[in-house]
């Protein structure tokens, strides 16, 4: 394994999107649910919210980088606000 | 043809009327074949007539261009190359994708939509991205240059294409087929071999068609995961025109032959080209 | 339809499962440790944190890729979707005709990328290609390999020239299953040919054609063989888009570090079109059935 030049940061980032993973897994069976259209007028689940969420979260993170530069953790409060943005609205 | 079917006012001249639909379609595939026909032109040609004058056709047609890739190693074995890895690929992907498409046809899952929407970003990826990990992984475990590991780096994007092809095919077979089936005492196995195969045969079969097209024509995973041993005849061409960028005649057979496959099966699958390409949505 | 929930499925999916995850989980972790790194060979890797995100997204290089990328792929699409249409709506409805208009037009997307790069490699050329020999003779000065504007018109003739028949031919699949009698209904109202496309023809169209213009978006997006073979990128950097951009960072000079941040937000654009285009094809899907 010694090519994939693992770092403990790249690792830590990986555990927790399979932290989250499972953690909706595990949601999704415990509590099922039924789909809802939100305002972007499509039907989504728990785990499709996730998706655009973090998808998200990547844009808004290299938005972050390339306009403002510094203060990196500071992307991540914008990725909050955008998360629940989501999990509400969508 | 739309235009006969709808009232258009006629031109009264005594010319023939000139079926307009028929010019533009001659047109097209006029511009589609001409490229190929020149490449066939150029394989009939010596070196020397190539570069030599210009002419529409060859004037003194020659088959030394194929006889020295049919002869020589360095060029037949990329032929040979490339169909091994593409056959290793083309049946794996099938077979690993036949019993997915079946559940995702067939059945609700926990995190089915998600499942098939990670296989088609798959599907969607570039190569490039992958390249130079590809280049890591199979070089630590020891598969670099061989067959397998271009058929494996290949399943990337014809696995989800088999999968969603495949399924596109089985959603158009009646659920009650698969309920008269168990009722009548047939196990899971026998019944997907004896009775559902048989239905969407045609589906494995444009399946199979389109991964084996695409493995064909892939050339950056291909070109990066060998260098002797399993060269395929892609890379055998471009090395060729870095190289010498001289011996056109045989550049151009080169090309003719990679064709041939393709050109081969065409007439069996053309009612279904769009429907592979659209991941059998149509 | 409505199928029912059996959680055993995962055991069919299991086996696609682990041969994709193989081909696409690991390379993309190793994707993301190399973007965070710094080497030197050797495969001995020091910590950069994000730096090469930042000379990324700095980088005037990708930027520039990035633009001739979305000019390319806005481009071809201006030129084949219309041309597309334009052909399936003249395509013969049945046939022996139609059979040999469906073969012809197939042939091209069946051949090789790297060999639809050579087939124009030669053909543009001027000493003996057709079409550079027939434009030299005509007096237009046109060379490929050293003019910008020539290789963007040959790399662009090329795509057109090798994916307008999927447009044209999943057009066609959508009006194929238009019934006769709305022509006829058409024809009573005395409608006009215009009217008749965009009132039947259009509508009836429309699926396809957005599963068209997405595919050809992706693959345009991602594009590399074909202007590689014929232009290699140039001449100077005039035909590199983002594909020929990251395979001369990442195989050509080895930067490892840059080429994989590269990778990594072109991997995301991907991802979202990839998105937009699954949520299309399921609301066709439920429309449809």
């Amino acid at each position: 394994m010694d090519w994939m030049a693992w770092t403990w940061p790249t690792a830590a980032f990986f555990a927790t999107i399979a932290a989250l993973l499972i953690t909706f897994t595990v949601l999704a069976i415990r509590f099922p649910e039924t789909p809802r259209t939100g305002i972007l007028r499509i039907e989504t689940t728990r785990g499709d919210r996730l998706f655009i969420t973090l998808l998200g979260s990547a844009f808004i993170n290299l938005a972050w980088l390339g306009l403002v530069g510094e203060h990196q953790p500071y992307a991540l409060i914008v990725c909050l606000a955008w998360a629940a943005a989501v999990f509400r609205w969508v | 043809m739309p235009d006969a079917t709808i009232a258009q006012p006629r031109r009264s001249l005594a010319l023939p009327r000139v079926n307009t639909s028929a010019v533009v379609m001659t047109l097209y595939l006029l511009f589609l074949m001409l490229p190929i026909y020149w490449l066939v032109n150029m394989s009939l040609k010596t070196n020397s007539e190539i570069l030599g004058g210009f002419s529409l056709w060859p004037q003194e047609p020659t088959l030394r261009n194929y006889r020295v890739i049919l002869t020589d190693a360095s060029w037949y074995m990329g032929y040979v190359n490339s169909l091994i890895y593409v056959c290793m690929n083309t049946v794996l992907s099938v077979v690993v994708a036949l019993p997915a498409a079946y559940a995702f046809s067939r059945y609700r899952f926990m995190g089915d939509k998600h499942l098939f929407f990670w296989l088609l970003t798959n599907r969607m990826a570039p190569p490039a991205v992958f390249a130079l990990p590809f280049f890591q992984l199979y070089s630590s475990v020891g598969l670099f240059d061989t067959h397998i590991a271009v058929a494996l780096a290949h399943c990337l994007f014809n696995v989800p294409l088999a999968v969603w092809i495949l399924e596109g095919f089985m959603r158009g077979v009646p659920k009650e087929i698969d309920e008269t089936a168990y009722i009548d005492g047939y196990s899971f196995p026998r019944f997907f071999v004896k009775i559902f195969m048989p239905l969407i045969a045609s589906g494995i079969g444009v399946a199979a068609f389109f991964c084996f097209m695409f493995s064909w024509v892939e050339l950056l995973l291909s070109r990066t995961l060998t260098s002797v041993n399993a060269k395929p005849i892609a890379a055998t061409m471009t090395r060729t025109v870095s190289a010498s960028g001289l011996d056109w005649g045989v550049l151009a057979a080169a090309g003719v032959l990679t064709i041939v496959p393709g050109a081969l099966v065409i007439y069996f699958v053309r009612n279904y080209i769009a429907k592979g390409f659209a991941l059998g949505r149509v | 339809m409505d199928k029912p929930t059996n959680h055993k499925a995962w055991f069919l999916v299991l086996p696609v499962l682990v041969l994709v995850a193989f081909s696409a989980v690991i390379p993309l972790m190793t994707v993301v440790n190399y973007s965070v790194q710094d080497t030197f060979g050797n495969n001995r890797f020091f910590w950069a944190g994000l730096e090469w995100f930042e000379e990324m997204l700095r980088s005037e290089r990708m930027w520039n890729a990035l633009g001739r990328q979305l000019i390319f792929s806005a481009t071809i699409l201006a030129i084949e979707v219309p041309l597309g249409i334009f052909v399936a709506l003249n395509m013969p409805k049945r046939g022996v005709w139609a059979s040999v208009c469906l073969v012809l037009m197939s042939l091209p997307l069946l051949i090789p990328f790297n060999v639809v790069g050579t087939i124009w490699q030669i053909f543009g050329r001027v000493d003996i290609g057709l079409l550079g020999y027939t434009l030299d003779r005509l007096g237009i000065n046109y060379n490929y390999t050293q003019n910008a504007v020539d290789a963007w018109i040959t790399v662009i003739v090329m795509d057109v020239w090798h994916w307008t028949s999927l447009v044209a031919l999943l057009c066609y699949a959508g009006l194929q299953s238009i019934p006769d009698a709305y022509y006829q209904a058409a024809k009573i109202d005395q409608a006009s040919r215009w009217k008749v496309f965009r009132y039947i023809e259009l509508p009836k169209m429309a699926g396809v054609l957005m599963i068209a213009v997405l595919l050809r978006f992706m693959d345009s997006f991602m594009i590399y063989t074909e202007p590689f073979v014929v232009t290699g990128g140039g001449p100077g950097n005039a035909t590199t888009f983002l594909s020929i951009n990251l395979v001369k960072m990442a195989l050509g000079q080895f930067d490892l570090g840059p080429a994989a941040a590269f990778s990594i937000m072109y991997f995301l654009v991907i991802l979202l079109i990839s998105w937009v285009f699954y949520t299309v094809m399921t609301n066709l899907d439920r429309k449809g059935g």
